[in-house]
């Protein structure tokens, strides 16, 4: 049973309406003028490199390991852009590298 | 006071040209995916305006297609989207003071327009508030066009950009060298990396975000007297 177009409506609304609580509540739980707790700055300290390394395993989710190439294009393209940026140190650079070297690997050799 | 508008998105567009070619290339295959699902290209192009999240919007496409359970939807959107706190924690510093564009700073931050914002060396005598502005409306602008394009054009073009997505790994892979380059300890790095590999081998790569998140702030409140004596940061 398809939706109608007003519940189509409030089931975006509902999308939205949920991002922006994820994005807004730290704001709103700790304003600006106000002393934010010891602990919560902590955190904005600590968390970011975390955050950056969980977003790096993410991009890796649905990469399998067990079967099809096994992860071996994913694997030489993320090495090929570390080692591309630890030598050049260029972000663009590295980021165009390391994409168009899995491009070809995926399309070229496996 | 113009020149400072023009200077803050000079300075900005260059970062955020890896992300014109990922959300162009994304942005479209779900454009094109609301498409073939039998979407006018109105969807995308509203979705890509008031959600601005890319994962939850390709689900978003399942759920349109399904049977109207709001309380599932609002579930699926918290936890798919609970990382965004994460973000807002990090960036409560950065954001002060930044007037009333702090609002869109805060609605359009997403993955991408957070990890360039934090660790984007700002030139000298570039706004800092306006750069992040800017990085935010260029993503923005990035997904919606490339959205609403796929949901005109749909099936239509065929070229071919296998492994094009991979611009997205490439650049997380990168924002991580460079925020650990920066650092002299890497505690907190290496929590998140093993956190997050640990909970996708152990819960699956469809629910293993929640438990990683978890993961990460009992590590980091646990060992937070060993981190902060050693300078485990910046």
């Amino acid at each position: 049973m398809r939706m109608t177009v007003f519940q189509q409506i409030i089931t975006i609304a509902i999308c939205s309406l949920g991002t922006m609580a994820t994005r807004f509540i730290p704001f709103i739980v700790f304003p600006a003028d106000k002393e934010t707790p010891k602990y919560i700055l902590y955190l904005g300290k600590a968390l970011p490199a975390a955050i950056f390394g969980m977003l790096v395993v993410y991009c890796f989710k649905n990469v399998s390991f067990t079967s099809g190439s096994f992860g071996v294009p994913e694997i030489i393209a993320a090495l090929f852009t570390v080692v591309l940026h630890l030598w050049k140190r260029r972000m663009l650079l590295s980021i165009a590298g390391g994409t168009i070297c899995y491009m070809l690997l995926v399309q070229l050799v496996f | 006071m113009k020149n400072k508008y023009i200077k803050a998105l000079k300075a900005a567009f260059p970062h955020t040209l890896p992300i014109l070619t990922a959300f162009w290339f994304l942005g479209f295959g779900y454009g094109v995916l609301m498409n073939i699902s039998g979407f006018s290209f109105i969807y995308p192009l509203i979705m890509s305006i008031v959600i601005f999240g890319g994962s939850l919007e390709y689900v978003a496409v399942n759920m349109l297609l399904s049977r109207f359970a709001p309380l599932q939807t609002l579930l699926m959107t918290l936890i798919i989207q609970a990382r965004h706190i994460f973000y807002g924690l990090s960036m409560l510093n950065k954001y002060k003071g930044k007037g009333l564009k702090k609002l869109y700073l805060i609605y359009g931050m997403c993955d991408e327009s957070f990890s360039i914002n934090y660790t984007a060396k700002i030139p000298e005598g570039v706004d800092e508030g306006w750069f992040m502005f800017f990085v935010n409306l260029l993503n923005q602008i990035y997904w919606v066009t490339g959205s609403t394009m796929g949901g005109i054009l749909g099936g239509f073009l065929t070229i071919n950009t296998k492994g094009l997505d991979f611009v997205m790994t490439s650049m997380f892979i990168v924002i991580f060298l460079e925020q650990w380059l920066k650092e002299k300890k890497h505690y907190t790095a290496v929590i998140g990396l093993f956190a997050s590999a640990a909970c996708l081998a152990l819960f699956g790569a469809e629910s293993f975000m929640i438990p990683t998140m978890i993961s990460i702030l009992v590590l980091l409140t646990v060992f937070r007297r060993p981190i902060e004596k050693r300078g485990g940061f910046a």
